[in-house]
C-alpha cells in the first residue's frame, strides 16, 4: 500500500527543480543590462548627480569639519542651492532605474518571439521569471554599491578625514534599504511588463504608479485621515488618531517607507519616526546621536515593509506568469 | 514497424467555450515525417504546445519519448527539439551567442558546447556569418538558426510549426532539403503547415487537421485513392470542337472526365492511362495536341474533402 502512495504522489508532482537553468537565465540577463545602451544613460546620469551633489555637500562641510561625529553621512543628506541632497535624488532615480531595467522583461520576449523557443529548453518558467528578476536586482544593486563607492571616495578627498565604523556601517544599511526600495520597483515593472503586451504600456503604468505614490499620495493620505477620523470635538485624542491615522496611510507609500528609513540610518539624532508627545521627551537628551542597534531597531518595521512589498509584487507577478498562454 | 515516439489518445484542450483539439489520437513512429496539416486556428499549434508542456490538456493523455510532458517537461523539453513559428532571436546578440545562452540553458558543459555549437552552424551553412547579430539575419537564415539551436540538444524528435512560411520558393526549397537531411540521420520529425503543396513533398505521412479534429490520416497516396478516388489526373489538349467527353469516359480505368475549357479535358483515373487516353482520342477523330499526367497534391485532396463534407452534408 505504502509504496502505491508514494508512486502516485511521484507522479502527480513534476520532475526536477524548479530552478533548473537559474543562473544561465541570470548571467545572460545581468550581460544584457550591462551591455546595454539603456544602462549606460542610467550609470552616467545616477554618477553625474552622486558628484555634484556630494561635492557640493562636501564644500559645505568642510568649514564644519571636527564638530559633527557623523561627517560623513552629512554628505548623504546636506543639500546646497541648486541642488537637492543626495538621498533627494536618489528617492526618484532609484524608481526610474528600476522601472527602466525591467519594463520590457517579459513583453519583450513575447515581442522578439523568444518566449516559445526558451521556454522549450529543459527550464521551468520559475526559473525564467526568477532569474530576470534577480539579474536586475544584481544589476541594480552593482550599480549602487559603485556610487556608494565613489561616494566614500570623493568624500575621503573632498573632507580630508576616513569614515569611522558606525558611519560605514550606517551608510551601508542605507545602501540595502536603497537596493530592495528599488526592488519594490523591479517587481512592479516586471508585473506591468507580464500584464501589457506593450512594452510602452508597461513603461507608462510603472511610471504612472510613481508618480501618484510620488505626488498624490500624500494628498490623499491627508485626505483620507480627516474624512475617516474627523475632529468632532477639539479633544486631543481625535486629533492624535487623525494624525496617527494620516501617519499609517501614508506608510503604504514605499517612499515614505524609504525616506522614513533613511532618515533614521544616515540621522543618528532621529529618535522616533512616529509622533512624539512631550510626556514622553521627558528626560531624554535631545541630540545626542542613537547607537547604530537601536536606530536599526526603529526602522526594521520599514525594512520589512521595503521587502515585503517586492516579494508580494513578485509573487502577483508570478502567479500571473504561470498561467500566461505561451502562444503570441 | 517500429516504434512509436509520439503517442496522443483522446487528447482535448478547450479555451473557455472554444474547443482548440478535440480527441485528437496521434501516434508517430520513429524514424518518419509526419506533416500535420490544416488551415490556420485549426489547432496545431495548440496541439504542439501540449506536446511539450507548454500548455495543460484539459483532458486526454501524452506520451513523447516515454514521457508525460505535463508531469516531466523537463526530460521532454531536453530530448525534444521546438522550431516555433516565425522563429525569433535576441537580435541584439549574435548567432553563436543566441546559441551559447541554449546550450547553458541546456546544462551543456563549455567545450561541448562550443563543438557543438560549431558543428550545428556549419551544417545549417551558418559559420560564415556565426558572430554577425541576428538582427541581420534573412528569414531563411533565421529558420536554419532555429534548426541549429535544435540539433545542439542532438533530439531524438522535432517538431516544427509553419516552417516554410514567409520564405521565398528558394529558401524554402532548402529547408525541406534540411529536413530530408534530418530524416537520413534518423530524426523523427512532426512537422505542421497550412502550405500543404510545400511539405506533401516531404512527408511520409500526413494528418490532416481541421477545426481541432484529426479528419484524415495517411500516405498522400493513400488519401488520394480515399478521397479523389483516382490517384491519377490527366490533362488532354486537343485541337477540335467535337465532344470526347463520351469517348474518354468509355475508356477502361477512368473514374471522371471533366472538359475545364473548350479544348482541353482532365480526367481522372485509377492508374496510368496516358497511352489509352490518346488512343480514344485519336479513335473518336480528335487531335491530341499535348498530354499531361499530374499526381494529387495535397492542396486538391484537402479541398475536395471538405467540398464532400459539405455535400454530403456531414460537415461539423
Amino acid at each position: 500500500m505504502a509504496p502505491q502512495l508514494k508512486q502516485t504522489r511521484r507522479e502527480r508532482v513534476r520532475e526536477g527543480s524548479p530552478w533548473t537553468g537559474l543562473w544561465a537565465v541570470v548571467a545572460k540577463e545581468m550581460a544584457d543590462y550591462l551591455t546595454s545602451v539603456r544602462m549606460l544613460i542610467l550609470e552616467l546620469l545616477t554618477v553625474l548627480t552622486a558628484a555634484g551633489t556630494v561635492y557640493t555637500a562636501a564644500q559645505n562641510l568642510r568649514e564644519t569639519v571636527g564638530q559633527d561625529r557623523f561627517l560623513f553621512l552629512k554628505l548623504f543628506t546636506t543639500a546646497r542651492e541648486p541642488l537637492p541632497a543626495f538621498v533627494g535624488f536618489l528617492g526618484f532615480l532609484v524608481p526610474l532605474i528600476a522601472i527602466a531595467l525591467a519594463f520590457d522583461t517579459v513583453n519583450g520576449e513575447f515581442n522578439q518571439r523568444t518566449m516559445s523557443r526558451v521556454l522549450a529548453q529543459p527550464i521551468y518558467r520559475d526559473a525564467l521569471l526568477l532569474g530576470k528578476f534577480l539579474a536586475g536586482l544584481f544589476t541594480l544593486a552593482l550599480a549602487l554599491t559603485s556610487i556608494w563607492l565613489l561616494i566614500m571616495g570623493l568624500g575621503i578627498l573632498g573632507l580630508g578625514v576616513p569614515p569611522g565604523g558606525e558611519e560605514v556601517a550606517r551608510s551601508l544599511w542605507f545602501l540595502v534599504m536603497t537596493i530592495f526600495y528599488g526592488g519594490i520597483w523591479l517587481a512592479l515593472a516586471m508585473l506591468f511588463s507580464i500584464i501589457f503586451r506593450q512594452p510602452a504600456a508597461a513603461a507608462l503604468a510603472s511610471i504612472a504608479v510613481w508618480l501618484f505614490f510620488t505626488v498624490f499620495w500624500g494628498i490623499i493620505a491627508s485626505l483620507l485621515a480627516q474624512v475617516l477620523q474627523p475632529i468632532q470635538f477639539g479633544f486631543i485624542e481625535e486629533e492624535l488618531a487623525q494624525a496617527q491615522l494620516e501617519m499609517m496611510l501614508a506608510r503604504l507609500s514605499p517612499n515614505t517607507l524609504y525616506a522614513e528609513a533613511m532618515v533614521a540610518t544616515l540621522n543618528p539624532a532621529v529618535r522616533s519616526l512616529g509622533l512624539v508627545l512631550p510626556v514622553q521627551l521627558h528626560r531624554a537628551v535631545l541630540g545626542a546621536p542613537l547607537p547604530l542597534r537601536q536606530s536599526l531597531l526603529l526602522i526594521w518595521p520599514h525594512l520589512t515593509g521595503l521587502i515585503a512589498a517586492t516579494v508580494l509584487l513578485f509573487a502577483l507577478g508570478y502567479v500571473l506568469f504561470q498561467r500566461q498562454e505561451i502562444r503570441a | 514497424m517500429s516504434e512509436v515516439v509520439l503517442e496522443t489518445h483522446g487528447l482535448t484542450k478547450h479555451y473557455g467555450a472554444f474547443v482548440a483539439v478535440d480527441h485528437l489520437d496521434l501516434a508517430v513512429r520513429q524514424g518518419e515525417v509526419f506533416g500535420l496539416l490544416g488551415p490556420n486556428g485549426s489547432g496545431k499549434t495548440t496541439t504542439i504546445l501540449m506536446l511539450l508542456g507548454l500548455t495543460e490538456p484539459t483532458a486526454g493523455s501524452v506520451r513523447v519519448l516515454g514521457f508525460d510532458p505535463a508531469r516531466q517537461p523537463l526530460s521532454v523539453k531536453a530530448r525534444v527539439g521546438y522550431v516555433p513559428e516565425q522563429v525569433g532571436f535576441y537580435e541584439g546578440l549574435s548567432a553563436r551567442e543566441n546559441l551559447i545562452y541554449i546550450a547553458k540553458l541546456n546544462g551543456l558543459r563549455r567545450g561541448e558546447a562550443y563543438k557543438r555549437i560549431d558543428t550545428a552552424l556549419a551544417q545549417m551553412g551558418l559559420g560564415e556569418v556565426a558572430d554577425q547579430r541576428v538582427a541581420t539575419f534573412s528569414r531563411g537564415m533565421r529558420q536554419r538558426l532555429g534548426v541549429a539551436e535544435v540539433l545542439l540538444k542532438q533530439p531524438q524528435l522535432i517538431i516544427t510549426d509553419e516552417p516554410t512560411l514567409g520564405l521565398d520558393p528558394e529558401a524554402a526549397r532548402e529547408f525541406l532539403e534540411i529536413i530530408r537531411r534530418l530524416k537520413a540521420e534518423g530524426i523523427t520529425i512532426l512537422l505542421c503547415s497550412h502550405l500543404l503543396h510545400q511539405v506533401q513533398a516531404v512527408c511520409d505521412r500526413v494528418g490532416l487537421f481541421h477545426r481541432g479534429r484529426m479528419v484524415l490520416e495517411g500516405t498522400v497516396k493513400e488519401l488520394a485513392r480515399q478521397v479523389l478516388g483516382g490517384a491519377y489526373r490527366i490533362q488532354l489538349e486537343v485541337d477540335d470542337a467535337v465532344s470526347l467527353e463520351e469517348a474518354l469516359r468509355r475508356v477502361a480505368g477512368v473514374v471522371n472526365v471533366r472538359r475545364s475549357a473548350p479544348n482541353t479535358y482532365e480526367l481522372e483515373a485509377e492508374g496510368d492511362l496516358r497511352a489509352e487516353a490518346a488512343r480514344a482520342v485519336v479513335e473518336a477523330g480528335g487531335r491530341l495536341l499535348s498530354l499531361n499526367i499530374e499526381a494529387p497534391g495535397l492542396d486538391e485532396i484537402y479541398s475536395r474533402y471538405f467540398q464532400q463534407e459539405v455535400e454530403h452534408g456531414t460537415a461539423a
